[in-house]
């Protein structure tokens, strides 16, 4: 208990400077209660999964520790996640994914956490009656024909299968709503209903173009909602590999977000999304201007040190260290249910990034030197470097036997000459085939049309 | 008989008299051919030096009949004698007697299983029957034929030097092509064999032939050996029978392309040694072997492209050779061929590559600068030149009007309805 004691005071200390008021309950072995921690939770120790969960809220919060169960090697890390999906769960009415948890748990956490079939059927039963009711009322809005009244029942009907778990139909009762809507708050609410249903289906293409009918509508929209849009944008980008523009849009994240969005995404994943893509994507003027001079993204920063700190490192050109952080982070990140698919190349363009920086400003590297920058050996390094100037990416040439890299200039007046000599041997190639083919049908026609006299 | 070779003895002299006697060669030449047997006796009479139309008549007619062996040899020596010797002037007036006579003589010497008494007379007829040196004759694939079997690569290449633009018949096309690829094949010329299989594949045909087929087959292993890969598509403007048909019927060198362009060697040696039969049956399997160890050369050229120092131990390791002995055999090789600059230094056993040497100052590169210039100069007047005939041919005109009428009506409205701002 010391242990724990020692751990909540800096928790204390974050959650003042960070501005969000948190109920510290006292560390106990039930965890239905929701403690808003907002603690760093991406380290380089084992992933907190209780603290992680307190992100989140709403189904994404299911569907975060369902996926950590799925993907984690540890036992007792895995039932952890299972028994918070469980207790979360009970607070809802999604019984589908309440089976496919119990499932997985396979009675492995003892009675309390077995098949209640009891409360499923409750809630299914509820849910009939209540479909029902939806059903009617909206059936008596449209014979009305009162614009509102039908938006609002069509806006029930996609929170009510939201709720249920019936993605699909949430989906498009949500996209009906639009033929109704009056206001432009309207046409917002309607947009984030449908981006964060799109999200939660994995459907990154109705989020971007949802994204876009939103921001089409200025007037509506307030400093939280653009902060969103953005925030839905850029994971949109991410799925797509595009980590430039996915790194663009989480920069651009106002600090209004707060925990406003935890049904989506946690400010502390904006900071690293956004600081991953960027390191990957980003030039050295980029990520100082957009990045480390960005007072708007500091504070997001703020709340993933390890993040800040490695983006400092490889911009002052500690790589070891920066290399270091990103090793420690990633079996946290691949737990992690957006970006778990990127990490790889993320890291891969981040080290050939480094790679390429280190090298960029010298006429010839001392690869031992490199090799201990990069805490590799320098067999290994000269594999990469090799992979890297086969693509182009440097532009030098590897002395194996001092185990020196020369950076190469090329003459552009020798190239210019070989250029022009290939290209003049071309041309006379083509041209004599041409004229060769030219004669060729010429005398195929002359036979064809002597043939017709 | 006798009246016709008093007459070809006084009507030699003179061009317009040698005009009038061909008419009356030709007359004759029925009658000629029912007597082949007299004929011989006759040949004698006739000095092919002056009586050279004459003298073609008879040869021609005399040697129509199916020949033995022991007749062969008499024959092919009075033909290369005659090739020899006759006036320029006089067998241009009747060409199809001259090439028949000359085909004949490519087939007796063959008969005779002596290739290499061919090769110089029919160089002599090529240049004696060819109007221009961009003349292609029907003689020209039957030089190239005897010298691929003599195995005279090197007079080939006189011929094979000329660029070729007029064509009679597109058969003598494909095969001067085929043959003169294999030539420059032989020796070693891969740009200069590329460039005529490169003809062979897309010229216009309306079918596929046996020539293209296999021209396309040596085609894609020259084009491996000498680029290291090979476009899977053919240029847009080959005949679109040759882009249908030539993938299907040669997939085993498709498929050694794509098992090439993996670099992977240990699988490109599976794969050869798979299919062994069939490039053996195409004739093509030193071709296939070359192409295999061009890989490694190409290989190693990449290297150098990365490496200023590596050593032995480590080529060999990469490009996947045996020993360091083995890779010092190919940089060695490489370098005597200009490949690639480099030394070795056999005391560390480490390879120095160096960058090109040319540094584009020299008298000589200048000159050679300017002479590529002046020829394409000469090479684009000639397009120039081609295009203004073109556009001149009273059929293409005819051609081209007729499709625009049926594709373009609003061209031929005279008064013009509105305009396009």
């Amino acid at each position: 208990m010391d242990g724990e004691d020692d751990i909540s005071n800096p928790r204390m200390e974050e959650m003042c400077a960070n501005g969000i008021v948190g109920v510290e309950d006292a560390p106990s072995s039930s965890t239905s209660t929701t403690e808003r921690k907002n603690r760093p939770i991406i380290s380089g120790e084992q992933l907190d999964i209780e603290a992680y969960a307190g992100l989140y809220s709403g189904r994404t919060k299911i569907t975060r520790l369902i996926f950590i169960a799925n993907h984690c090697d540890s036992t007792p890390m895995q039932l952890e996640a299972l028994r918070m999906a469980y207790d979360e769960i009970k607070k809802g009415e999604n019984t589908q994914l309440f089976r496919e948890v119990v499932q997985k748990i396979d009675g492995r956490l003892g009675p309390k956490y077995s098949m209640d079939a009891a409360w499923c059927a409750t809630v299914e039963r509820k849910a009939e009656q209540k479909k029902e009711k939806l059903e009617s009322e909206l059936n008596a809005y449209r014979t009305n024909l009162i614009k509102e009244s039908i938006r609002m029942g069509y806006n029930d009907f996609g929170d009510f299968y939201y709720a249920h778990g019936a993605l699909g139909d949430a989906f498009k009762s949500y996209a009906r709503t639009r033929d109704y809507c009056t206001t432009s708050k309207h046409i917002i609410q309607m947009c984030l209903s449908a981006i964060l249903v799109s999200i939660e289906m994995g459907q990154f293409t109705h989020v971007t173009s949802y994204v876009s009918k939103a921001e089409q509508t200025p007037e509506a929209l307030d400093p939280p909602t653009t902060a969103k849009l953005h925030c839905a944008a850029g994971l949109a980008h991410l799925e797509a590999k595009k980590y430039k523009l996915a790194a663009r849009k989480f920069l651009e994240v106002g600090p209004e977000l707060g925990n406003s969005y935890s049904e989506v995404i946690a400010p502390q994943d904006v900071a690293t999304y956004g600081g991953l893509c960027a390191l990957a994507s980003f030039d050295r003027t980029e990520l100082k201007n957009k990045v480390i001079d960005n007072i708007n993204f500091r504070n997001f920063l703020e709340l993933v040190p390890e993040v800040r700190e490695l983006i400092n490192d490889f911009y002052s050109s500690h790589y070891a260290s920066c290399l270091e952080y990103l090793g420690n982070l990633k079996s946290n990140l691949m737990l992690d249910i957006h970006i778990h698919d990127h990490v790889e190349t993320l890291y891969d363009q981040i080290r050939s990034k480094a790679l390429i920086q280190y090298t960029h400003p010298f006429v010839s590297v001392d690869m031992r030197m490199m090799a201990d920058a990069f805490k590799t050996s320098v067999a290994g390094l000269e594999k990469e470097l090799e992979s890297l100037i086969a693509d182009n990416q440097i532009q030098a040439r590897i002395d194996s036997h001092n185990k020196i890299l020369y950076a190469r200039h090329a003459d552009q007046r020798n190239a210019t000459f070989q250029r022009v000599l290939q290209t003049g041997n071309e041309f006379d190639l083509d041209v004599r085939a041409m004229l060769l083919r030219a004669n060729l049908l010429k005398h195929e026609y002359n036979i064809r049309a002597s043939r017709k006299i | 008989m006798e009246g016709l070779v008093t007459q070809i003895q006084g009507l030699s002299g003179t061009a317009s008299d040698v005009l009038s006697l061909q008419n009356l060669l030709k007359q004759a030449d029925d009658s000629l051919h029912a007597e082949s047997t007299r004929l011989p006796l006759f040949l004698d009479q006739l000095d092919p030096s002056k009586h050279s139309l004459g003298y073609l008549y008879f040869l021609e007619a005399c040697t129509a009949g199916p020949v033995t062996q022991e007749l062969a040899s008499s024959y092919v020596l009075t033909i290369a004698r005659f090739i020899s010797s006759c006036v320029t002037e006089q067998i241009r007036l009747a060409p199809d007697k001259f090439i028949s006579v000359c085909k004949r003589f490519k087939d007796q010497v063959l008969l005779l299983e002596e290739p290499l008494r061919g090769v110089a007379p029919m160089l002599t007829a090529i240049r004696k029957l060819q109007s221009s040196s961009e003349h292609l004759t029907a003689l020209h694939p039957e030089f190239l034929l005897l010298c691929l079997l003599s195995k005279c690569y090197k007079t080939a290449l006189s011929i094979l030097e000329d660029d070729i633009f007029e064509v009679d018949q597109p058969r003598d096309l494909f095969l001067f092509c085929y043959y003169g690829g294999m030539i420059s094949i032989g020796q070693k010329q891969f740009r200069k064999a590329l460039e005529l299989l490169h003809n062979v594949v897309t010229a216009p045909m309306s079918t596929v032939n046996a020539i293209a087929v296999e021209a396309f087959k040596k085609y894609i292993l020259v084009s491996l050996i000498h680029h290291g890969q090979f476009p899977t598509n053919l240029p847009k403007y080959a005949s679109s029978v040759a882009q249908r048909n030539l993938k299907n019927l040669c997939q085993p060198y498709f498929e050694l392309a794509s098992s090439y362009s993996n670099g992977k060697i240990a699988d490109l040696e599976t794969y050869v040694e798979a299919n062994k039969d069939k490039f053996e049956s195409d004739n093509n399997l030193g071709l296939v072997k070359q192409a295999v160890s061009s890989m490694y050369k190409r290989n190693i050229q990449r290297l150098t492209q990365t490496y200023l120092t590596l050593s032995l131990q480590d080529i060999a390791n990469r490009v996947q050779l045996n020993s360091p002995k083995e890779a010092e055999m190919h940089v060695l090789q490489m370098i005597k061929d200009g490949e690639i600059y480099a030394t070795i230094n056999q005391k560390d056993g480490m390879v120095r590559f160096l960058e090109d040497p040319e540094q584009y100052k020299t008298c000589e590169m200048i000159e050679r600068i300017d002479s590529s210039i002046q020829r394409l100069m000469t090479v684009s007047k000639k397009l120039n030149v081609m295009d203004e005939l073109m556009s001149c041919d009273p059929l293409y005109l005819a051609k081209a009007g007729r499709e625009r009428q049926r594709f373009d009506f609003d061209d031929f409205d005279n008064v013009p309805q509105r305009y396009n701002i």
